[in-house]
């Protein structure tokens, strides 16, 4: 075994340690009085947080809304101009030129190169006949002779007279569009003048505008095919997912659309009139939060400081407050069961004063009457059997004795209960004490010491709270032995002003765990046979005396406790 | 050597009569009376060398019987006893004016040389 084990453990018990016993409530307690004030201060944080957030959302949204709306209003008028502007310069086209006349393909090449020179973006130029026939064409591609009667846009362009087409990848794979005009040549004769435009018309529509990386603008059809790249939805001809709106006049706005890289846009939709074009414009809201939390750092710091400096303050405040409590509590505890030992040891004392007094009358009416049998036996001239009779004499006096020691004790006991100041032979107290407990231990064959140093002065103190300090400490160790084992007392002198009385056992011993509690009020490891009362009230009656108590104990070997006491008592 | 006369005071008669009987063998002249007040009327018809008052007695109380005795006769030496473990080796004090304090039962030998202590310290001359 070490010798970090065989030390026995020591302590000595504060006024200020509180009971062990009520645990659970206090920590209820305890976290009810962080919770309630903490939420009551920081909900009211938090909502002041919320609103600002809201208030700041919303004038944000504000802004984006209309930085889409301007976007959308000023591209969708240059857009349609433009789209317009081609489509009447090739009816213009059409007019000024008589059917005969465009039906040469060196007429057409010298219009188109006009076109090309003026607005740069006419890819080729074709004549279709009312059959659908493409009968004259210039341009990169090999179309003459086409027949388009089959197609859709024919017989939209033969229907309306105008035509604008959906974005298609064409030649050298750039993305083009198709104009077309109906141009009537008699009755139910008509033929059609189709031009190819290279979308970079659209494009430098929308790239003039100088948006940044948050704000895309892009082209797209009704079935959700981008016309134009987009920068955050992809390239031209891609499908988008978000779903379009239908046909609106002016122009809509949706917000939290999703967007491919993550997070949401708010987007703005508007129909550009006469063509298949929906220009789209939409703006990130990811920044926003950026933005507020930049812009509101400093409130968020405050918010936080706030929360953590409630939250030690109350928390700190809360502990104190529950220490208090349990402090209160504990002491009401002990002053109640102390008023209610000091009753019962009154009560008792009082009984047992009354059983004395009313024995010791008749006790000292045999007394005398044996003594006076012992005085003619003794002075008179003849007496019959006077040796028996002083022997039966000697008998009753010496029972009387015995008796007497008994109602003598018990109503030393019964006058205790105020602080009497005498002086008083240790030894003999503790005599007195063993006295009620010899019969205990001769039937349990527990071996009693008392060892006292022959210079042990007389202390001044109370002889009846000394007593019961002492049954106490006895009594516990009565309790802790088996049977056969050893209780020793040993009186010593400390110092001139200090004596100790030590009552040592080899009992069970006390875990050390518990060594700290056992002065404690309702502190008990008899379970249901204590009141746990017992060492917290010796150890208040060893303190009001102006001494300390202190136990040590090894669990299996045994306990010891020590009670010094001032040989003078100072006040 | 005179006999010394004692006057004992003590409710308990069956007690006190004994007492009597008993200090006669130890050469006192002993008379007894049951109350304070037969107590000082003894007292004014004869003169008594000591008194033994209980503490607790009918009517007038011990006490009271002792302070009277301590007013009228200063020469006269009161001893008290008492059937209340209030005395001897407890730390009680003689009530004021007593010359000791005992205990019941009562050793004889004890109270007969307590008797002749109070005697002689109260005799003239001392």
């Amino acid at each position: 075994m070490s010798e970090e084990n065989n030390k026995a453990i020591s302590t000595t018990i504060s006024m200020s340690d509180a009971p062990g016993s009520q645990l659970p409530r206090y920590t209820r307690l305890h976290r009810n009085l962080i919770w309630i004030p903490l939420l009551a201060a920081l909900i009211p944080l938090a909502i002041m947080a919320a609103i600002n957030y809201r208030q700041d959302a919303n004038a944000y949204r504000a802004e984006s809304h209309f930085v889409i709306s301007r976007i959308l209003s000023n591209t969708k008028r240059s857009l349609q101009f433009a789209i317009e502007e081609r489509r009447a310069v090739l009816s213009l086209v059409a007019r000024t030129n008589s059917r005969s006349e465009l039906s040469s393909e060196t007429r057409l090449m010298s219009i188109l190169r006009d076109l090309r020179e003026s607005f740069g973006d006419f890819v080729d130029l074709g004549l279709i006949a009312s059959d659908g026939n493409q009968a004259y064409y210039s341009g990169p591609y090999q179309l003459k002779g086409v027949n388009y009667s089959d197609q859709p846009w024919f017989h939209e362009v033969a229907l309306r007279g105008t035509y604008v087409s959906d974005v298609f990848m064409g030649y050298r794979h750039l993305p083009h569009f198709v104009v077309a005009v109906a141009i009537n040549s008699g009755e139910d004769d008509f033929y059609i003048l189709r031009a190819t435009i290279d979308t970079e018309l659209l494009m430098r529509q929308i790239y003039s505008l100088d948006l940044g990386a948050e704000t895309d603008a892009f082209v797209v059809n009704s079935r959700g095919i981008l016309q134009t790249a987009s920068a955050f939805y992809g390239e031209v001809l891609d499908t988008v997912d978000f779903t379009i709106p239908p046909h609106v006049r002016e122009r809509e706005i949706i917000d939290e659309q999703p967007q491919p890289t993550g997070g949401s846009v708010a987007m703005g939709f508007a129909y550009v009139e006469g063509t298949p074009f929906i220009l789209v414009a939409a703006t990130r809201l990811e920044p926003f939060f950026q933005h507020w939390f930049y812009q509101r750092s400093d409130v968020i710091w405050f918010l936080l400081l706030s929360a953590v400096g409630i939250l030690a303050v109350v928390w700190y405040r809360s502990r104190n407050i529950i220490a208090r409590l349990r402090e209160a509590d504990a002491q009401r505890a002990k002053i109640f069961h102390n008023v209610e030992y000091t009753n019962k040891m009154a009560t008792l004392g009082r009984l047992a004063a009354g059983v004395a007094h009313e024995i010791n009358n008749p006790l000292a009416i045999i007394n005398e009457k044996a003594g006076l049998l012992q005085d003619m036996a003794q002075h008179a001239e003849q007496f019959p059997q006077r040796e028996k009779i002083l022997k039966i004499v000697d008998a009753i006096t010496n029972s009387v004795d015995r008796c007497s020691r008994v109602t003598r004790r018990l109503l030393g006991f019964g006058r205790r209960m105020d602080a009497v100041r005498e002086r008083i032979d240790l030894r003999g107290l503790i005599n007195d004490v063993l006295e009620f407990q010899k019969t205990e231990a001769a039937h349990r064959s527990i071996k009693i010491d008392v060892e006292c140093e022959e210079t042990v002065p007389q202390i001044q103190s109370d002889r009846g709270q000394l007593q019961q300090v002492f049954l106490n400490l006895v009594g516990n160790s009565y309790g802790a032995v088996a049977d056969g084992g050893w209780i020793r007392i040993s009186i010593k002198q400390l110092s001139p002003s200090e004596v100790a009385v030590s009552v040592t056992d080899n009992g069970h011993g006390i875990p050390a765990s518990d060594l700290n509690h056992v002065f404690e009020p309702f502190f008990s490891t008899k379970g249901q046979a204590g009141t746990g009362l017992g060492l917290s009230i010796t150890r208040d009656i060893v303190e009001k005396l102006g001494g300390i108590i202190e136990v040590t104990s090894e669990v299996g070997k045994g306990t010891t406790f020590t009670v010094n006491l001032p040989i003078e008592k100072v006040d | 050597m005179s006999e010394y006369r004692v006057l004992l005071v003590d409710d308990e008669e069956e007690l006190v009569s004994t007492l009597v009987e008993r200090l006669e063998y130890r050469g006192f002249s002993a008379s007894y009376c049951t109350n304070g007040q037969d107590a000082l009327k003894m007292l004014r018809e004869e003169s008594y060398n000591v008194v033994v008052v209980d503490l607790k007695l009918p009517g007038m109380s011990g006490v009271d019987l002792l302070q009277t005795i301590r007013t009228a006769y200063p020469h006269l030496p009161v001893l008290m006893v008492t059937g209340h473990g209030a005395g001897g080796n407890d730390g009680f004090q003689p009530p004021d004016g007593a010359f000791a304090f005992l205990v019941k039962p009562i050793n004889i030998d004890e109270l007969v040389a307590k008797m002749t202590e109070a005697i002689k310290a109260y005799e003239p001359g001392q």
